[in-house]
């Protein structure tokens, strides 16, 4: 098994018909995901690579047979009312791959989706890769790339860090370490599934035997992550690395989620809690999958 | 002023510049006054960037050894005076956006004056902290029942629940990732006012905020740079992938080993950027393009970044193994190498996708410049690579750099084009000189385009599409017709994408 991408989950992609949407498109069904439906306002009746388009995601969950994922690739100031509209007619998951949402859209997406009981994927995310099986979003870029650089496996990679997320998984896969799914939870300060989520999706899945976590400084994630550890909601091995221990307080590297405001969220404090309930932090990013190797061994 | 126009009383001030324009607004209020200074930072009272003075005499005083005062490298240059208020009690009020509940916070306490982390260690039964519904708002008996619970009743509950439902609906409309009034203060007139407030507007929102005038929407722990505003004006309307710059250093000198850095996502980043300062050097500034730029944009990237007088070498690394297509990356450095006739050696990490592709154009296409290039791929270690700049320094340090007169300018500049055809991309134009390519025996232009948008008429590139859907982002900036055709065809290739007020700031730097 795999977490929230698989062969059989049936695709919608909205912005499809847009320059990364078309492209993205493309590079998920290589790879072998099910894109069933685009949907783009305005374009209903047309077809991108062989996938029917839709004006609205209602109409697309009723003609294509079902939706179980959306990815939605529009411009940042408008994912809001996509990811609403995806949410009102019956979508599950959504995938939000935008950079620069604003922080009160993400909000209101949020309490919508408490209310339809559906869950999202970033912003700001890379998305999602299950090696051999599928892939929202844009990890790994091209399929063929996708294929020789992630092994499937019993490993799970969540990280904070969308670019550290494609290297942590090539690295692991070069050592010999099978993975079986990948995830960017995006670099926003509020995102839909933040590591804790995350966590406890790889601890229900049979075939993740262990965990690797980026963790970055800011947010609470990494220590609510260690709450997870020592409630016993989470029981498998988890290998934690914790970027960012060089950055000065207050300014932001590139992504809202890695600042550190006042005393919390720091390198320090994350690395202490997740010491304290036995998670495995390494410090040096080179050592994770010569760690994770060892941890293996031993269970 | 927000708070003000939104209903919020404040206290009565006015800015000034000069020691002598705060003497006469002390004059005018004619009682004690606080001097307050319009600084980048938090804890002013703390660092003494807050003083009070009882007669004009003794503001103008104090005014001078405030203006004399510079916060992180950066003077002191405007001052606010305000009266001074007889404060009879303080409070805190905030707004906060809390990551794990997905939602708006609103705290209180009872207590004010210091930082809310410190009064919640002191005194946790008098802060208050409640979830709001972003939808529905803060509504007056969830601020009055936070404010009971603080222990507070009476007239005061009231009116204080009634600033932080205005609070709340500055917070709201104008998008505030945070919003403190520290403190809130009752006087000894009974008079309810915000004495100071802090808001910190989500950057990514900003756009839809005219009305707030903010001309760079980014955190810093100083004012923005010249560069800077550059910089976040280059990126500002253009959606594909991200842009950041930041300047960290500047009045650095050659040979003090600071390094202009470009990197490609945040975590990849921070990890090259260790690896450059473990080999002693500095970071000049923190670039970042990622998520799948257009060449055009790590182009201007780098142009600005090449702007930072005295690096002494160029950085670019990201994760080592990125989504995004490389050979993108590799055009827009190579094009802005060539143009700014880069004095510098540069090691630039280009792992991931189409890496072997990228590599081979950015040292290609760089092998006769006087200075050395490297490219490395995903298995080379940001470590390695920072090794590899490092001994290109050293290596760099007895060598003269010297550029023939016109540079190596990849194409021709619009200005000589004989016979301009021309056609306006999403952020620029290409240009095609038809007089060259009537001569060219190997029009590469037209197969290199990626999007394949160019086609030969009568011998000479124009568009196979219309001008109205190149402008409208089918020309993806890719820069591999100017490239190619420079290298391979008869040079008649130029994509022009302007940056507004760098040349003006290098003429004036220089
Ligand atoms: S390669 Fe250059 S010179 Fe030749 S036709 Fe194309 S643009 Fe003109
Ligand atoms: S015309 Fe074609 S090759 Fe030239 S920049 Fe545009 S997309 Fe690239």
């Amino acid at each position: 098994m795999s977490i929230l991408i698989d062969e059989t989950k049936r695709v919608l992609i909205q912005g499809i018909t847009g320059r990364e949407g078309m492209s993205r498109a493309k590079l998920m069904m290589e790879y072998g995901t099910k894109v069933v439906a685009g949907c783009t306002p305005g374009k209903g009746g047309e077809e991108v690579l062989g996938v029917p388009v839709f004006d609205t995601v209602e109409e697309a969950v009723k003609e294509s047979g079902g939706i179980d994922v959306s990815v939605i690739f529009v411009p940042a100031p408008i994912v809001k009312n996509a990811a609403l509209e995806a949410i009102e007619a019956g979508v599950k998951l959504l995938v939000l791959v935008p950079d620069r949402v604003p922080i009160y859209d993400v909000l209101e997406i949020s309490r919508k989706a408490k209310e339809y009981g559906a869950q999202f994927l970033g912003p700001n995310t890379l998305g999602v890769l299950s090696p051999g099986k599928g892939v929202l979003g844009m990890i790994g870029g091209r399929a063929k790339a996708a294929r020789e650089w992630f092994k499937p496996g019993s490993v799970g990679v969540a990280s904070r860090s969308g670019g550290m997320t494609s290297s942590l998984a090539y690295y692991l896969s070069k050592s010999g370490i099978g993975l079986s799914t990948i995830v960017h939870v995006g670099g926003d300060a509020v995102v839909g599934l933040p590591h804790p989520a995350i966590i406890k999706l790889f601890e229900q899945d049979p075939e993740t035997r262990a965990v690797v976590m980026f963790g970055e400084i800011g947010t609470s994630q990494e220590e609510m992550v260690a709450d997870l550890i020592q409630n016993r909601e989470f029981t498998k091995p988890l290998i934690a690395y914790i970027g960012g221990r060089a950055a000065k307080k207050g300014t932001r590297f590139s992504h809202a989620g890695a600042i550190v405001e006042g005393n919390s969220g720091t390198w320090e404090g994350k690395v202490k809690r997740l010491r304290e309930v036995g998670a495995h932090v390494v410090e040096n990013f080179n050592d994770i999958p010569a760690e994770t190797l060892e941890l293996l061994g031993h269970f | 002023m927000l708070l003000k126009e939104n209903g919020i009383p404040i206290p009565e001030g006015k800015a000034a510049h000069s020691p002598e324009e705060v003497q006469q607004i002390a004059a005018e209020m004619n009682q004690p006054v606080v001097i307050k200074a319009q600084a980048w930072t938090t804890s002013r009272l703390a660092k003494g960037l807050i003083q009070f003075a009882e007669t004009p005499a003794e503001a103008f005083q104090k005014a001078r050894e405030l203006f004399g005062k510079s916060v992180n490298n950066f003077p002191v240059e405007v001052l606010l005076v305000e009266k001074r208020l007889k404060i009879e009690r303080e409070f805190y009020g905030g707004v906060i956006i809390n990551d794990a509940a997905k939602a708006p916070e609103i705290i209180f306490s009872s207590k004010g004056g210091s930082g809310i982390e410190e009064i919640a260690l002191k005194y946790p039964d008098r802060v208050g902290r409640m979830k709001i519904d972003v939808v529905e708002g803060l509504k007056d008996y969830h601020a009055r029942n936070l404010i009971r619970r603080t222990g507070i009743h009476g007239s005061e509950q009231g009116k204080l629940a009634d600033m932080l439902v205005k609070l709340w609906k500055v917070a709201r409309k104008y998008e505030a990732r945070t919003a403190e009034i520290n403190p809130m203060v009752i006087t000894s007139e009974g008079q309810f006012l915000a004495a100071d407030c802090r808001i910190t507007v989500d950057d990514y929102a900003v756009f839809r905020h005219p009305e707030l005038g903010i001309e760079i929407a980014r955190e810093f722990d100083h004012p923005p740079t010249p560069l800077d505003k550059i910089a976040y004006a280059a990126e500002k309307n253009d959606f594909r992938g991200t842009f950041y710059f930041i300047q960290l250093e500047q009045g650095f000198k050659k040979g003090e080993g600071f390094i202009g850095f470009h990197g490609a996502g945040g975590g990849g980043s921070m990890m090259s950027m260790d690896a450059v300062q473990k080999r002693g050097f500095k970071i000049a500034n923190f670039t970042d393009t990622s998520g799948n730029p257009p060449a055009s944009k790590v182009y201007r990237a780098a142009k600005i970044l090449l702007s930072q007088k005295n690096i002494d070498g160029y950085f670019g690394s990201g994760s080592g193994v990125a989504s995004q297509e490389q050979v993108n990356s590799a055009r827009g450095l190579v094009k802005a190498f060539r143009e700014d006739k880069l004095g510098v050696p540069a090691v630039i990490r280009l792992g991931g996708n189409m890496e072997d592709e990228a590599v081979d154009i950015l040292t290609r296409y760089t092998a006769d410049l006087p200075v050395k290039v490297e490219g490395y791929k995903k298995d080379d270690p940001a470590d390695f690579c920072a090794e590899r700049l490092e001994a290109l320094i050293a290596e760099h340090k007895t060598q003269q750099v010297r550029y023939p007169e016109n540079g190596l300018t990849a194409g021709h500049l619009p200005a000589d084009a004989k016979k301009p055809y021309e056609f306006k991309t999403l952020t620029g134009r290409v240009l095609f000189d038809h007089a060259l390519c009537a001569e060219c025996k190997n029009p590469v232009c037209v197969s290199a385009c990626g999007p394949q948008i160019l086609k030969l008429e009568s011998g000479k590139p124009v568009l196979a599409i219309s001008e109205a859907e190149a402008a409208k982002g089918k020309c993806t900036e890719c820069l591999a017709c100017e490239l190619e055709c420079y290298f391979h065809g008869n040079k008649g290739a130029y994509v022009e994408l302007p940056v507004p007020g760098l040349e003006e700031y290098r003429t004036r730097v220089n």
